[in-house]
């Protein structure tokens, strides 16, 4: 039993057991957040009632959730329909392989890592596409084909930012691009890259302003209008576990990961700096949600094909031309 | 960045999850044991192209015809995997489910509307595709045979994506050029097609 507790398989097992644990506690506590911060930002309390400060309120809804009947409509094709929610879940979870918490709580230090996060990336799209178009809605269907203009649009400034930085550290590995901002952070070396990322990351969550595909106004709950009871609950968590991803890897990809600002430890240890900013980064990301308005969807086109990729394509040339320079 | 193949001593399962200090006792960790997994996940991702291929070609739904194909090129990513290439398997996941799928998904919305009816296949089509695809078909096969095929290992002990790199835009330049070139074509012929049904409507 010794050499099983020292093997691969235990890591493995364990590794997974405490992801997916993690998983649904972050996205208990973001949704929780998410409600607080909506309502002080409208200046009202949120939820107070269950627990203190309300904190059980999220633990009270998912037990309602799972308690809910699943009903599926009669048009909807029936073999999609019920796995897509599972489908948008799994792609999520791969991230946390290889996330640097802290220097050795990673569970897999890639030398691919930050192409891992991303190449999995496009089968939440997928899913989403199969979840709103099984539904036979057309509400659904449409924040469906919503989603997938605007992440074929945000994508590539995306990749183009993470590439301005790939380009500095010349790896691919979390571990080594985290250890290259020891002295400064690289989102005072590479702002515009850090800035184009973040807004980037916030339309492929799709939250406001760029939440088109769900748009409650003009789209019922876009592509999860059709769904109910804990499947509902599946799209929600992977959206709250994906923002947990997105904000974690702009952390490590920009905010110097487990690493004080400026080389400054304070004593703190990695793994409280890399989610005290990583929840930092969640919460910039719900204050802009609840500030700003939804943008159109032409405006949304514009703003990523004729603004963002320019852009982001000026920077990693520019980025390429220093780097030879020095 | 190194991504180098690993020795013959390794046995494909290490390869498969790179799996280190593997230990020879418990179930798990014999090497007969983990040679058969390694087996039974070659067959999985096998049958996950085969399945999703044929998903992308039977069915008169081309939104499983989409999702099938998704799943095929995912398992060619697999293949990739279990050859020990996590790099070429991680492209192929970003450049062919990630963007080649997405465009298709976007040619759909260009084309008829979903809920009408679809219409019967035509033969002389059918067997114009057959003919096309038997021809690759052959013309792979062919090649395929007429290779002298050499492991990876004895041509080459750095297969790190620098190298990967440097081959391509040297030693393998024309096939990097023919890609662009097609990837261009794709382009057009993409803006042409929605230029059509605009005009149409307008």
């Amino acid at each position: 039993m010794g050499s099983f507790m020292a093997s691969e398989w235990f890591r493995l097992i364990v590794g997974l057991v405490i992801v997916l644990a993690f998983s649904q506690l972050n996205a208990l506590f973001l949704v929780w957040l998410e409600r607080k911060v909506a309502g002080h930002i409208q200046l009202r309390i949120g939820p107070k009632e269950v627990g203190p400060f309300g904190l059980l309120q999220t633990i009270a809804d998912g037990i309602k959730l799972v308690g809910k009947e699943l009903i599926t409509p009669r048009s909807a094709d029936n073999k999609l329909f019920p796995v897509a929610p599972v489908l948008v879940f799994m792609p999520v979870l791969v991230g946390f392989l290889v996330l640097p918490f802290a220097p050795h709580l990673i569970i897999r230090d890639m030398n691919v890592g930050v192409l891992l996060i991303f190449a999995f990336s496009a089968f939440t799209v997928l899913a989403i596409l199969a979840g709103g178009w099984s539904s036979n809605n057309k509400y659904a269907l449409l924040g469906a084909i919503r989603s997938v203009a605007q992440n074929v649009a945000y994508e590539i400034p995306l990749l183009l930012a993470v590439l301005s930085v790939v380009l500095m550290v010349n790896s691919l590995q979390f571990s080594e691009i985290v250890k290259a901002q020891g002295r400064v952070w690289f989102v005072f070396v590479q702002p515009v890259a850090a800035l184009i990322y973040l807004i980037c990351a916030t339309a492929e969550t799709n939250r406001a302003p760029f939440d088109i595909p769900e748009a409650e106004s003009e789209l019922v709950a876009g592509f999860h209008t059709e769904f109910s009871g804990m499947r509902f609950g599946l799209f929600f968590l992977a959206e709250y576990t994906n923002m947990f991803i997105v904000s974690a890897v702009a952390t490590s990809l920009f905010f110097g990961g487990w690493q004080g600002p400026f080389g400054f430890d304070l004593g703190i240890p990695g793994i409280v700096w890399f989610l005290a900013k990583t929840y930092v980064l969640i919460f910039v990301i719900m204050w802009v949600r609840w500030t700003f308005p939804r943008l159109r969807f032409d405006q949304l086109m514009n703003l990523s094909w004729k603004f963002m990729i320019p852009l982001s394509l000026a920077n990693l040339i520019v980025t390429a031309i220093v780097l030879k320079l020095i | 960045m190194e991504l180098r193949c690993r020795s013959h001593s390794q046995t494909r399962a290490e390869q498969v999850v790179g799996l280190k200090n593997v230990s020879q006792e418990g179930i798990f960790m014999n090497p007969l044991a983990t040679d058969s997994l390694a087996q039974i996940a070659f067959w999985i991702v096998v049958g996950l192209t085969f399945g999703g291929a044929s998903l992308a070609v039977f069915p008169r739904n081309i939104l499983y015809n989409v999702l099938g194909l998704a799943l095929a090129l995912a398992g060619v990513a697999g293949l990739y995997l279990y050859l020990g290439s996590f790099f070429i398997a991680l492209m192929q996941l970003l450049i062919y489910v990630g963007a080649i799928t997405i465009s298709i998904v976007f040619a759909i919305m260009l084309s008829r509307p979903l809920h009408l009816e679809v219409p019967r296949r035509e033969v002389p089509k059918v067997a114009m595709a057959i003919a096309a695809s038997l021809v690759f078909f052959l013309g792979a096969v062919g090649v395929c045979f007429k290779t002298s095929w050499v492991p990876a290992p004895d041509r080459s002990a750095d297969w790190s994506v620098t190298a990967i790199g440097h081959m391509l835009l040297t030693r393998y330049d024309l096939v990097f050029e023919v890609i662009s070139l097609v990837l261009l074509v794709a382009i057009i012929g993409a803006v042409v097609t929605a230029g059509f049904t605009r005009r149409l409507s307008s």
